[in-house]
């Protein structure tokens, strides 16, 4: 997995999410969806589908919690990835 | 102290006209909104016409973002929230976001189902074990205070925001309820209304029961025959009306256009008792409603200049028509003159009373009573107990005073508004 073609997917995923701007535009790995981005909390299971739907795989209810960061995100899609070879 | 409620803005999106333009003209002329509907032919249904609003994406965006249109599956919100954000606008209030809500101002917005579509396509995936594929916004489609919700936060309302429910007459109930929250003091300005969903999921039950006409399929615009002796059965409808009702002094005060009065009215139930039913009104309820409205708004049955009725094209028409004019003691010639936008539109079930409210208070504004279409046959029960001449088939150009209007619903309820023309000093 091509970290930083992942993180441009990403950015793509969230972008009509977002309430943040400034911090889309300057989107790192340390980026937070809620307090960051303003993405709010109830679209997060959104975000979530969207990457569902990407990647094509199942993200759990445990990974789902975990998923609150742009890190968070590119562990669980490496992750999820990794199970599906 | 009682205060003065007066009509300050109106939005209405109607199988024969979105916006008050559209609407004012389609309604001065006649012009039918019911077209044959290829989905409800495919579905088999006995009738296969309907009154759909039409709403176009791009009219869509100009009242939602495009992340609230994804996903997004719910008519009834839909026409809700573009009726009552226009009629918000028509006020002439504003839509700038503040920090803090707007305390004097709230919502009263009917509807009898939300999202009927998005639950539909909720249920599928629930039953295919995909429930953890419903999305965020699920339960915003489809709780039935959806549309008000909508409303209140994209209008930042901090008084009551809320959705009341009683069938047919849910339009004209949350008109009467808003009046009653301001003449009260405990609001300035509601915003009333109502909607309801399209599509073969809500008129199902209705086509089942065969009180939808099945006989004009190819010929929808004469289907919907309000008061005429060849009704055959309702044509189902949509949309919705919404009316910002406003504390006198405070229109004043801000100078806004005052489109009419609310005087008054009155909301009763037959119980289901005499001869009422689920499904059929106890006309001593229907005529207790009319007279105590009269009562409420401090008038005589001979201040009545028209009457929209509820006058849906089944057989209970001559009924109506018997309960006006036993409540009012009038017939004959002396019978006010009487309409049913249901001959243009079909019935727009829980947005009936408001898209109705809405006609009836554009022609006290503009001078004028909107032709009944499609009864140049009159019901001879009906030509008994009044003059024809009180049915017009033609737009009539006069000046009103007040206008009685009443919705009846299932489980045997029932509303009546007086609306009454206003004269600026």
């Amino acid at each position: 997995m091509n970290k930083e073609q992942t993180i441009a997917e990403l950015k793509n995923i969230v972008k009509p999410y977002i309430a943040n701007q400034e911090a889309f535009d300057t989107l790192t790995e340390d980026t937070d969806f809620i307090n960051d981005l303003k993405i709010n909390s109830a679209n997060l299971v959104d975000v979530i589908l969207d990457i569902e739907e990407k990647y094509d795989i199942i993200i759990d209810n445990e990974a789902m919690e975990r998923m609150i960061n742009v890190k968070a995100a590119l562990e669980i899609i490496e992750t999820k990835l990794s199970e599906k070879m | 102290m009682k205060k003065r409620v007066v009509i300050t803005g109106l939005g209405v999106v109607a199988p024969n006209g979105v916006g008050l333009e559209a609407f004012t003209h389609a309604i001065k002329n006649g012009i039918s909104g019911i077209k044959h509907d290829p989905e409800l032919e495919r579905l088999q249904f006995s009738c296969q016409i309907a009154g759909k609003p039409e709403v176009s994406t791009e009219l869509a965006l100009n009242y939602f973002s495009e992340l609230e249109l994804r996903n997004f599956n719910s008519t009834g919100i839909l026409y809700g929230v573009i009726a009552g954000i226009d009629a918000w606008k028509d006020a002439g209030l504003s839509l700038a976001i503040n920090e803090n809500p707007d305390w004097d101002s709230g919502t009263i917005f009917g509807t009898g189902t939300s999202g009927i579509d998005k639950f539909r396509e909720s249920i599928y995936k629930i039953d295919d074990f995909q429930t953890r594929r419903l999305g965020s916004t699920a339960v915003a489609q489809t709780m039935n205070s959806g549309v008000s919700a909508y409303l209140g936060g994209k209008l930042g309302l901090g008084n009551q925001v809320t959705t009341n429910s009683s069938a047919c007459t849910t339009g004209t109930e949350s008109v009467l309820m808003a009046y009653d929250r301001i003449k009260s003091g405990q609001a300035k300005r509601i915003l009333a209304g109502s909607t309801s969903d399209s599509g073969p999921y809500i008129w199902g039950g209705f086509d089942a029961m065969k009180v939808c006409t099945f006989k004009h399929n190819q010929d929808p615009q004469h289907g919907s025959r309000p008061m005429s002796e060849s009704a055959s059965g309702f044509v189902p409808g949509s949309g919705a009306g919404a009316l910002v009702l406003e504390d006198l002094e405070t229109a004043i005060a801000r100078g806004a256009t005052i489109y009419a009065e609310v005087l008054g009215g009155h909301v009763n139930s037959g119980g289901q008792r005499g001869l009422g039913t689920m499904t059929a009104p106890n006309p001593v309820a229907v005529q207790k409603c009319i007279t105590t409205a009269l009562k409420n708004a401090e008038i005589t049955a001979k201040d009545i200049d028209a009457i929209n009725g509820h006058l849906t094209a089944t057989s209970k028409d001559s009924l109506e028509i018997q309960n006006w004019s036993e409540a009012l003691d009038r017939n004959g010639i002396d019978f006010p003159y009487i309409n049913s936008l249901k001959s243009m539109v079909g019935h727009c079930l829980s947005g009936a009373g408001s898209i109705e409210s809405v006609a009836s208070i554009l022609q006290l504004h503009h001078g004028f009573i909107f032709p009944n279409t499609n009864c140049p046959d009159l019901h001879p029960e009906i030509k008994a107990l009044i003059d024809q001449t009180r049915i017009p088939q033609q737009a009539i150009e006069m000046e009103l005073n007040i206008i009685a209007k009443a919705s009846f619903g299932f489980g045997d309820v029932n509303g009546c508004v007086i609306f009454k023309r206003y004269k600026q000093n």
